[in-house]
C-alpha cells in the first residue's frame, strides 16, 4: 500500500468542481433486450452443426420430392436387360476413385457388357429398376412415415401430458398409472406385435410407431407443466384473475414449446430408424413400394457383388439421421442454454 | 506484527465472449499473523476472485493472473507451478466456501473428505487420519463425532455441514484461512454460531483469516481490519474502528448507509443508486463516480490515488485532496456511526479487549 | 429398502401379466394360421394340425391353458419344428445372443466412458469436438449400415474378418462393433454432460482447495460422481441391445434368439414369437428393477430416502 500522492500531476481547482453526472444513465440496460425466440434463433444460427443439419435436411427433402422426377424411369419399371448395373454418372464417370463409371467390382463395365447406353446414377437393382428413383422414392416414404409418426406423437403426447399435469389429482393419477404399465412393456415388442396384426404397410407402420412413441412426449410435457404450474409467474397471473385458457395459452404453452420441439426433433430420426428396422425383420413396406430400410434390406442379399445397392440408400439414411440429430442437439442448446456446457 | 501474506498490484482478468473482464484491477493488501482481515464489497467487486487468486484456484482458461505478486513465506504464489500450489493448498492456506449444501461431495462420507487432506499433506495412515478426523469434528462442535464421521453430507444440517467444511479447512493447521462468505447461506442464528466458532478456533490455533463478506454487520463482529472493494479495486482500508467511525470514501458511506440496524427508521436507509460498472470496459477515472453524489470533474478523468488518513487508514477518493471541497458524510450515516459506537460493545462478546 | 423392492416386484409381476395377456390376444387377432400358407398341406391336414395344437378351442380356454402353462415355465411348442418346446429352443438360442449382448455392452460402456471423460476434461478443445462428432455419428448411423459397410470392406474387400456365421472369437468382432457403436455414443454423450455438470460443482473446488492433485480430483470426486447416473440409462440401453441383436444376427447369420425371432415372424410360428416376446419383456422388466435397486445402493442420497 504505497503512497503515490507525490507523483501526481498538477491539479487545477476547477477539476474539483462537482461533476454533472446523469444518474439516470446508470439504470439503463446496455444492449437491446431479446425475446426468448429471438435469442434461441440467434444461438441456433451460431451452431455450425445445426446449420449443417438444416442444410442436409433441406437438400434431402428437395431430392425426395423432385429426385424421382429427375429422370425418365419410374420406381417400379422393370427391365431385366439392364438389371444390376453399377452407378454411372455423366461427367463423374471419368473420375476413377468415385466408382461412378459403371464398372462393377470385378472390373467389368456392365454398361458395355449389357449394351446399355443410358446412365443410371445410382445403378439398377436385380429387376433393372432405377436405384436413383427408388432411393428418393424411398426417402420420400421414410420421411413421410417419420413425420406422420412424430406428428401423432406430438398431438397425443401434448394432450395427454398437458391434461394429466394441468388437472392433476385423480385424473393425473389414473393417466400416470396407465403410462407406468405402458412403459414397462418394451416398445420394440409392442411395435412388432402391432404390425404382425395389421398387414405391414405405411399406415400400420405409422400407427405402430405412434402406439408407444407418444409416451415420451407425454412425460416431458407433464413434467414441464407441473414445474411451471407452481412457479410464481403463473400464480401471479392467476391471482390477477386469468382464466385457465389464458394461463395455458400465455404461460404454459410458450414455456413448454421449446421442450416439445426438441422432443419432436429427436422423434423423427428415431422413427426413421424404426421403420428401417422393421424392414429388416420382415415387417416393413411391401414391394413394389419401397422405403430406405426395405431398399437396404433387399440390397443385403447381394452385398458382396453389388455393394451399390446398399451403399447409396445407406448413405442417404445415415445423412438423414445425422442431420436430424444435429438439428435436435442444436435446438436443445438453443432453447436451454443451461444444458449447454 | 509479522506480515504473512502480501498481495501486490494484483490484476486478474477473465476472457469471455464479450471481451476481457478485468475482475481485479490492481489490488494491494496484506495480512498479519493472527489477525482477521475482512474484504467487503458488492457482488462482482472482485473480492471472491482475489481470494481464489490467492488459492491459485482461478480457472484457467478463462481466467488468468495478468500482473502482480502474491507473496507468502517469501515465495510468489502467482508464479508457482500447479504442483507447488497443491502442496500449499489445504496445508498452509485453506478455504471455506459460501454454500455448505453444495461444497461437500454428496457421495463421500464426511470422514473421508476430511481425511483426504490429512493423508495428502501430513502423510498420515488411514487409521491415524480417521482418528484425527474425529478429533476435528469434535473441535468444530459436532456431537457424536464417532458415528458422524462415517455419515454422508446429506445427513447433516446446513450449519453442521459448514462446521464440517471448516474441519476440512483446518485439518492441517493452515496458517491462513480464507472464508468466502461462510455465513451468507445460513440462518441468522446459525450464522452467529459459525462466527463464534471461527473466532474461537482462531484464538486456539492462531490462524490468520481473510473473511470475505458483503455484510458489514458480520464485519463488525469478526474483523480486525477491513478492506472495502469496488469494481476490482480496494477503495478504502483501515481498522474496524476507522472504517465504522471515520469512513472517508463515499462508497463506504453508502455501504454503511444501506445497512439496516435496529434504531434506523425507514427513510434513513440510503440505497446506493445504480449498479457496478461493466468491467469489460471500466470507466475512465474513478469507477464509482457515476454513482457518487459527491463526484467532481476530476473523478471522471483521473483515477484517485490512495490518500493516507492514518498509518492504518487509507482511502482512494479525490475528496481527500487538499483542493477538494470539504464534504461531510450524510447526516443519517453520521447518526448511524454514533449508534454504532453505542451498540458496539454489546456486539463484541468474546474479545472485548481487542476493540476496547 | 426391503419393502421398496417387494413393492417393485409386485408391480413387475402385474406388468408381466399384462404383457403376457396382451401378447396372447394380439396373436389371436393375427390373420391366418401358421399352416395355411404351406401348399403341400391339404385342408384336412391343416385341420389335424389345428386340432393337435389346440387352435380349435374357444379363445378363453386357450387363454387359461396358456397362462397356466406359463406359470409352470412352459411356453408351448413350436409349430414348425416338430413340436419342440419353445423353452428348449430359447435355451439353445440364447447363448450367442447373450454373448453378443454382453460383449457389446462391455466394450460400448468402456469406450463410451473413456470418450465422455476425455471430452469433458478437454472441454472445448479439438479432443472434445472430435469425441462428440464420433458420438453423433454413432447415435445417428444405424447399426445395419455400420454392419453392411464392415461386411463389404473389412470382410469382402480386405478379407480381414469373416463376413458371417458364428464359429469363434473373430466372428464376434464385427457384430460387436456394429452393436457397440450406439452404446458407445450414448454413454459418451451422457458421461460428458454429467462430467461437465460435476466439474462445475462447488465440491470440486473444495477438493482442489484441499490441495489434492488434479488426478485425484478427477478420479475420486469427478468420475465417481459422474458415472453413478449412467446406471439410469441402462434400461434404454438393454432395449437398444435387443433391437441391435435382432438385426445384426440376421445380417451376420448368427444362430441367436433374435435371428430365431425374425424367422418365426416370417413363418407365423406363434409360440416362438410369443415366447421370445415374453422373454425379452422379462429381461427388460428385470433390468429396470435391478437398475433402480442398484442406483439406490450406489447413491447414498437415494439409499437413505428409500430406507425411510
Amino acid at each position: 500500500m504505497s503512497m503515490r500522492q507525490e507523483q501526481l500531476p498538477d491539479l487545477t481547482d476547477d477539476m474539483f468542481q462537482p461533476a454533472d453526472i446523469d444518474s439516470s444513465k446508470n439504470e439503463e440496460i446496455a444492449g437491446e433486450s431479446t425475446g426468448f425466440w429471438k435469442d434461441a434463433w440467434r444461438r441456433l444460427r451460431k451452431n455450425l452443426g445445426a446449420i449443417i443439419g438444416i442444410v442436409i435436411i433441406v437438400v434431402l427433402s428437395l431430392l425426395a420430392i423432385f429426385g424421382p422426377m429427375m429422370n425418365e424411369y419410374s420406381y417400379h419399371e422393370q427391365d431385366l436387360m439392364r438389371a444390376k448395373l453399377p452407378a454411372k454418372v455423366p461427367g463423374l464417370e471419368n473420375v476413377g476413385f468415385l466408382g461412378l463409371n459403371g464398372v462393377d467390382i470385378r472390373g467389368v463395365d456392365q454398361y458395355e457388357a449389357k449394351g446399355v447406353d443410358e446412365y443410371f446414377w445410382f445403378g439398377t437393382d436385380e429387376f433393372g429398376r432405377d436405384q436413383w428413383t427408388r432411393v428418393w422414392q424411398g426417402t420420400r416414404i421414410s420421411l413421410f412415415i417419420a413425420l406422420a409418426a412424430a406428428f401423432i406423437d406430438f398431438v397425443i403426447g401434448v394432450a395427454y401430458g398437458g391434461i394429466s399435469a394441468f388437472y392433476g389429482g385423480r385424473v393425473d393419477n389414473i393417466l400416470q398409472r396407465i403410462i407406468e404399465v405402458l412403459v414397462g412393456i418394451p416398445n420394440l415388442i409392442l411395435i412388432i406385435l402391432f404390425i404382425l396384426i395389421f398387414e405391414p404397410g405405411i399406415l400400420s407402420i405409422i400407427l405402430a410407431l405412434a402406439v408407444t412413441g407418444w409416451i415420451g412426449m407425454a412425460r416431458i410435457v407433464r413434467g414441464q407443466v407441473l414445474k411451471l404450474k407452481n412457479q410464481e409467474f403463473v400464480l401471479a397471473s392467476r391471482t390477477l384473475g386469468a382464466s385457465d385458457g389464458r394461463v395455458i395459452g400465455r404461460h404454459l404453452i410458450p414455456n413448454v414449446l421449446g421442450q416439445i420441439i426438441i422432443t419432436t426433433m429427436f422423434t423423427i430420426p428415431n422413427a426413421i430408424f424404426f421403420e428401417a428396422f422393421l424392414s429388416f425383420i420382415g415387417l416393413g413396406i411391401r414391394p413394389p413400394e419401397a422405403s430406405l430400410g426395405s431398399i437396404i434390406n433387399n440390397g443385403f442379399s447381394s452385398l458382396q457383388i453389388y455393394p451399390h445397392l446398399v451403399l447409396y440408400p445407406s448413405i442417404v439414411i445415415s445423412l438423414l439421421m445425422i442431420a436430424f440429430n444435429l438439428v435436435g442437439d442444436g435446438l436443445r442448446d438453443a432453447f436451454d442454454p443451461k444444458l449447454r456446457k | 506484527m509479522e506480515k504473512i501474506l502480501e498481495v501486490k498490484d494484483l490484476h486478474v482478468s477473465f476472457d469471455t465472449f464479450g471481451g476481457e473482464v478485468k475482475a481485479v484491477r490492481g489490488v494491494n493488501l496484506h495480512l498479519e499473523k493472527g489477525e482477521t482481515l475482512a474484504i467487503v464489497g458488492e457482488s462482482g467487486s472482485g473480492k471472491s476472485v482475489t481470494s481464489k487468486a490467492i488459492m491459485g484456484l482461478i480457472p484457467n482458461p478463462p481466467g488468468r493472473i495478468k500482473e502482480g505478486e502474491i507473496l507468502f513465506g517469501g515465495k510468489d504464489l502467482a508464479k508457482m507451478s500447479e504442483k507447488e500450489l497443491q502442496s500449499i493448498r489445504g496445508s498452509e492456506i485453506s478455504m471455506i466456501f459460501q454454500d455448505p449444501m453444495t461444497s461437500l461431495n454428496p457421495t463421500m462420507t464426511v470422514g473421508k473428505q476430511i481425511m483426504e487432506g490429512l493423508i495428502k499433506h501430513q502423510r498420515l495412515s488411514k487409521t491415524e487420519a480417521k482418528s484425527r478426523a474425529i478429533e476435528l469434528l469434535k473441535l468444530v462442535g459436532i456431537p457424536n463425532p464417532d458415528t458422524r464421521v462415517s455419515q454422508y453430507p446429506h445427513q447433516f444440517s446446513g450449519g453442521m455441514r459448514q462446521r464440517v467444511v471448516i474441519a476440512i479447512a483446518l485439518a492441517c493447521n493452515p496458517r491462513i484461512l480464507i472464508a468466502d462468505e461462510p455465513t451468507t447461506a445460513l440462518d441468522v442464528t446459525i450464522q452467529a454460531q459459525i462466527l463464534e466458532l471461527l473466532r474461537d478456533l482462531q484464538e486456539k490455533m492462531g490462524t490468520s483469516i481473510i473473511f470475505i463478506t458483503h455484510d458489514l454487520g458480520v464485519v463488525a463482529n469478526i474483523a480486525d481490519r477491513v478492506a472495502v472493494m469496488y469494481a476490482g479495486k480496494i477503495v478504502e482500508t483501515g481498522t474496524v474502528d476507522e472504517i465504522f467511525y471515520n469512513p472517508q470514501h463515499p462508497y463506504t458511506w453508502g455501504l454503511l448507509g444501506s445497512m439496516p440496524s435496529l434504531d434506523t427508521s425507514e427513510e434513513e436507509l440510503i440505497a446506493i443508486p445504480g449498479s457496478p460498472p461493466d468491467l469489460t470496459d471500466p470507466p475512465k477515472g474513478d469507477a464509482f463516480a457515476p454513482r457518487n453524489p459527491y463526484a467532481m470533474k476530476i473523478d471522471t478523468e483521473l483515477e484517485p490515488p490512495l490518500f493516507k488518513i492514518s498509518d492504518t487508514h487509507y482511502a482512494a477518493t479525490w475528496l481527500l485532496h487538499e483542493k477538494a471541497p470539504k464534504v461531510e458524510p450524510p447526516e443519517a450515516i453520521k447518526k448511524r456511526m454514533k449508534g454504532m459506537a453505542s451498540s458496539k460493545p454489546t456486539m463484541v462478546t468474546k474479545d472485548g479487549e481487542r476493540n476496547g | 429398502m426391503g419393502r421398496y423392492i417387494g413393492g417393485r416386484v409386485v408391480s413387475m409381476l402385474v406388468t408381466f401379466l399384462i404383457i403376457a395377456s396382451l401378447t396372447f390376444f394380439l396373436m389371436k387377432l393375427l390373420p391366418g394360421t401358421p399352416f395355411n400358407n404351406q401348399e403341400k398341406m391339404s385342408e384336412s391336414q391343416i385341420q389335424q394340425m389345428n386340432e393337435k395344437y389346440g387352435l380349435n378351442d374357444p379363445v378363453p380356454v386357450q387363454y387359461v391353458t396358456y397362462m397356466t402353462n406359463l406359470f409352470k415355465g412352459d411356453l408351448g411348442v413350436s409349430f414348425q419344428q416338430d413340436g419342440r418346446s419353445v423353452t428348449t429352443i430359447i435355451g439353445e438360442r440364447i447363448g450367442p445372443s447373450a454373448y453378443l449382448g454382453f460383449q457389446s455392452l462391455l466394450i460400448g460402456t468402456i469406450f463410451g466412458l473413456l470418450l465422455g471423460i476425455i471430452a469433458a476434461l478437454k472441454h472445448n478443445t479439438f479432443l472434445d469436438y472430435g469425441s462428440m462428432i464420433i458420438a453423433v455419428l454413432g447415435i445417428s448411423i444405424p447399426s445395419f449400415v455400420i454392419a453392411g459397410m464392415m461386411q463389404y470392406w473389412v470382410g469382402v474387400k480386405w478379407g480381414m474378418l469373416p463376413v458371417a456365421y458364428w464359429e469363434g472369437f473373430e466372428y464376434t468382432i464385427m457384430p460387436t462393433i456394429a452393436i457397440a457403436a450406439a452404446v458407445t455414443a450414448t454413454i459418451a454423450r451422457f458421461m460428458r454432460t454429467e462430467m461437465l455438470e460435476v466439474l462445475g460443482q462447488d465440491y470440486i473446488t473444495t477438493a482442489k482447495a484441499k490441495g489434492l492433485t488434479s488426478t485425484a480430483v478427477v478420479i475420486k470426486h469427478t468420475i465417481r460422481n459422474a458415472s453413478i447416473p449412467i446406471i439410469t440409462i441402462m434400461g434404454p440401453m438393454v432395449v437398444a441391445l435387443m433391437t441391435g441383436t435382432l438385426v445384426i444376427e440376421q445380417i451376420f447369420v448368427i444362430p441367436g434368439l433374435g435371428e430365431k425371432f425374425v424367422s418365426s415372424i416370417m413363418t407365423n410360428d406363434f409360440p416362438i414369437i410369443m415366447g421370445t416376446t415374453l422373454f425379452f419383456s422379462i429381461l427388460f422388466i428385470v433390468v429396470i428393477l435391478v437398475v433402480d435397486v442398484l442406483y439406490g445402493i450406489v447413491d447414498p442420497r437415494i439409499r437413505l430416502a428409500g430406507g425411510k
